[in-house]
């Protein structure tokens, strides 16, 4: 007989091997392709951003729990970590460091710990962080280094808009989209990623590499990404039908600005999306249409950080109305 | 495709490390412990004496009531004490001990009855011996098999449906059951469809035991009333609801029973303790358990008197493996953790499962991620983690508003929360208040 006590506790009494720390790990590795991509394209740019931004969100979780508010420090749970990745991701790779340090405490400190920390927030820190630089620092955050093909040292090239900023700009000045199509990068430029954006949103291809990766790991489920550019497909492809001089192509929209980097990655947030299918279908659907709307007819050339965060504002709303269907709530079959 | 049920479940690892191993008969105990309330419903009423003589299969308890069974005593030999004993739910029950007489040959008789296959038996006398020889639900729940048959004139009855899906992790009792005595079952199950006045059976049966399937399928090509359902590896499929579900498509209703869709359901295990009722006159004195565990020498399943102490059982498997951390009385998903050995087997014990160090502590639980994956497992379309939170803070009326009384307990939202949270503890402890409020206000 062992001289260890037995335990006595209830059932069940095995547990399967997910923890919420390997999904945190699970998202990082979903995202290193298109981190190596934007280390190809911008070059160290990328890199220091995106190490300042761990730095600081990781550092400020750590103070602000230590000393602050003297609860159990939770920086190795990997949230942290990720909310970093994923703010640069969203920051242009030319940010100056302290706005990038900014945007950290920001996320990590107003949108994450005042809520009561992990699991309570409403809305998602990393993008949090990202809207309130954009809307403090407008110029900064919409310039971006040119991405030129096959050209690794751009971190001095010249800087400009992104593809959305250049459509915005060009059919507010009564350009028609055959026009502007020669000042954008093709679409499989887009794909690939040699374009200007924010530093993780650019390659296409490598971004759906890791929301599969994400999907086949069963971290995610498909439903939030495939409604969210479903949606965005259906709406802008009926503008684009009815008048395709004034309208952008659906393919344009899906590949260009944050729509993949968004709906794979900042709107499948565990803690700020829906719980039940039918909750995180509406929830895209929403997504989408306000993406779409923002683009179309809003202020700014892209509104996918907006159109989650106010989706965001709406979970508590859908997971209450959207439960699931209770067992034996209606009889189903009659007996035959 | 194979049926399942649609909604919820999960897949912990099997792990049958005995299925391969048939069942043995384990030696008959110098001592058994015999709880006079090993069924769920009204305790039975002790009709023994302290140093009284008893025979084996003799009534030693008699059912208390509608709601109860008989107890009978499980070997020849002598009450030494009435006493109270820790039993399987970790309570001191009431319970009878009896010293076997090791010169007794009734004790040691082969029960390889050869088969007997012809039904003789009137309806009503069917149900009155399962009543009087202390039948109850095999598979785990223990309700008394007669309550079940007992179906009021005008209802609508027309399938009987027999658990074989045994989806608890472990545990291999009901598969060998089936393979080694498929033609028994038949025939209970035929004893029962002449009871009831049915001409529908179907077993259930997952597609991990595709040699159960097999033998049930070639037994039954010439009969029209008895199919087999091969159904996909999915825990819970063996909750009666889920099982229903997943073989007839309907859908019992919130709060009701099979028989609400024209369905009773029983265990295998059940049906062959019927059929040795009806046919060789035997009452429930003993039953297959799964001893296992993956350090266990000899794991195996045993056919084990009631009453034999857990502690006879792991003895004949080689003792408890250095490092053993938790002693399951039952599957590793539903099963009760004990305490110590001496707690005795009753009819509701389908398996003893030993855990090591290394699967027997839980990870510390951490905050709600309100990932969903608990919504997402749970069988019966609750939200376990809203009821967990309910529980602890108190709400219980919302909880019941929330249908928490509807949790079949089956522990699919604890196996699969990403940040350990004790969802089904908290649960549990929520169902038992807001059972007390229900029959205040009733
Ligand atoms: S809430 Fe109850 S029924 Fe649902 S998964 Fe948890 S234990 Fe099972
Ligand atoms: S599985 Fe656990 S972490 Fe996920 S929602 Fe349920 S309780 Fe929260």
């Amino acid at each position: 007989m062992s001289t260890q006590p037995i335990i006595v506790s209830a059932s069940p009494h095995v547990h399967s091997d997910r923890t919420s720390k390997k999904l945190m790990y699970d998202v990082i590795i979903a995202l290193s392709p298109a981190f190596l991509v934007s280390i190809y394209v911008f070059g160290l740019g990328a890199l220091i951003v995106t190490s300042v931004a761990i730095a600081s969100c990781v550092l400020f979780e750590y103070l602000i729990q230590k000393y602050l508010l003297k609860t159990a420090v939770t920086i190795t749970d990997g949230s942290a970590l990720l909310t970093g990745i994923l703010l640069a991701f969203n920051l242009p790779s030319n940010l100056p460091i302290w706005m990038v340090i900014v945007g950290g405490l920001v996320a990590i400190g107003v949108a994450k710990l005042s809520f009561g920390g992990l699991g309570f927030n409403i809305f998602n820190p990393a993008l949090v962080g990202r809207v309130f630089l954009l809307v403090s620092f407008p110029v900064q955050m919409t310039m971006w280094p040119t991405a030129i093909e096959n050209n690794t040292n751009v971190v001095d090239a010249v800087t400009g808009a992104t593809s959305l900023g250049v459509i915005k700009e060009g059919l507010q000045y009564g350009d028609t989209m055959t026009e502007i199509s020669s000042r954008i990068p093709s679409a499989i430029d887009m794909l690939f990623g040699f374009t200007g954006g924010s530093l993780g949103e650019m390659s296409a291809l490598a971004l759906l590499l890791g929301g599969l990766y994400l999907i086949f790991r069963k971290v995610i489920s498909w439903h939030i990404p495939v409604m969210v550019l479903m949606t965005m497909a259906v709406m802008t492809g009926v503008f684009w039908a009815l008048d395709p001089e004034h309208y952008a192509n659906p393919i344009i929209h899906i590949l260009s600005g944050g729509a993949i980097l968004g709906a794979f990655y900042m709107a499948t947030d565990l803690v700020t999306s829906p719980m039940t299918k039918k909750g995180m279908i509406i929830f895209a659907i929403g997504i989408g249409i306000i993406t779409v709307v923002i683009r179309l007819f809003g202020a700014y050339p892209e509104g996918v950080s907006f159109a989650i965060l106010i989706m965001n504002a709406f979970v508590p709303l859908i997971n209450k109305y959207f439960k699931p269907r209770r067992f034996g709530s209606k009889i189903k079959a009659k007996i035959v | 495709m194979l049926k399942t049920f649609p909604k919820g479940g999960i897949h912990p690892p099997e792990n049958k490390l005995t299925s391969a191993k048939s069942i043995k008969k384990m030696p008959v105990p110098k001592m058994v412990y015999v709880p006079i309330s090993q069924h769920i419903g009204i305790p039975s009423e002790i009709i023994v004496n302290v140093k009284d003589k008893v025979e084996i299969g003799q009534v030693i308890a008699k059912s208390g009531g509608f709601v109860s069974s008989n107890v009978h005593s499980p070997v020849a030999g002598v009450v030494t004490k009435l006493d109270k004993i820790i039993d399987t739910s970790g309570y001191k029950k009431q319970c009878i001990v009896i010293r076997t007489d090791a010169k007794n040959e009734s004790n040691f008789e082969e029960i390889d009855y050869p088969l007997k296959k012809d039904i003789t038996m009137e309806p009503k006398d069917i149900l009155q011996r399962i009543n009087d020889y202390g039948i109850v639900g095999l598979g785990g729940a223990t309700f008394p098999s007669h309550v079940k048959l007992s179906v009021k004139e005008g209802t609508v009855l027309d399938h009987l449906i027999i658990n074989g899906v045994e989806c608890e992790p472990y545990l291999t009792a009901d598969h060998r059951l089936m393979l080694e005595k498929a033609e028994e079952i038949l025939v209970g199950i035929k004893i029962l469809m002449h009871a009831l006045h049915i001409d529908k059976a179907i077993i259930g049966i997952e597609n991990n035991k595709k040699d159960a399937i097999d033998i049930f399928k070639k037994l039954t090509v010439n009969d029209s009333g008895i199919k087999v359902a091969a159904l996909q590896v999915k825990y819970p499929q063996g909750g009666e609801k889920q099982l229903v579900r997943a073989i007839l498509n309907r859908e019992v209703p919130k709060n009701g029973l099979p028989l609400d869709v024209g369905v009773i359901v029983h265990n295998v295990g059940t049906i062959f303790a019927i059929y040795q009722a009806i046919q060789h006159n035997k009452p429930l004195i003993e039953r297959v358990v799964t001893v296992t565990g993956k350090k266990l020498e000899n794991a195996s399943n045993y056919w084990v008197k009631i009453g034999t102490p857990i502690s006879d059982l792991v003895n004949e498997v080689g003792g408890l493996p250095e490092g053993t951390r938790k002693i399951v009385n039952g599957g590793p998903m539903m099963g009760k953790a004990i305490k110590n050995l001496d707690v005795p087997v009753t009819k509701g014990t389908s398996g003893i499962l030993v855990i090591s160090e290394d699967e027997a502590s839980r990870g510390e639980p951490k905050n709600c991620i309100r990932c969903g994956e608990c919504v997402e497992v749970c069988p019966m379309g609750l939200e376990p983690h809203l009821l967990m939170n309910l529980s602890e803070k108190g709400m219980y009326e919302k909880a019941g508003s929330e249908d928490i009384m509807t949790c079949i307990e089956c522990g699919s939202c604890s196996y699969v929360c990403p940040s350990h949270r004790p969802l089904l503890d908290y649960i549990r402890f929520g169902k038992t208040i807001v059972k007390k409020l229900n029959t205040v206000k009733n």
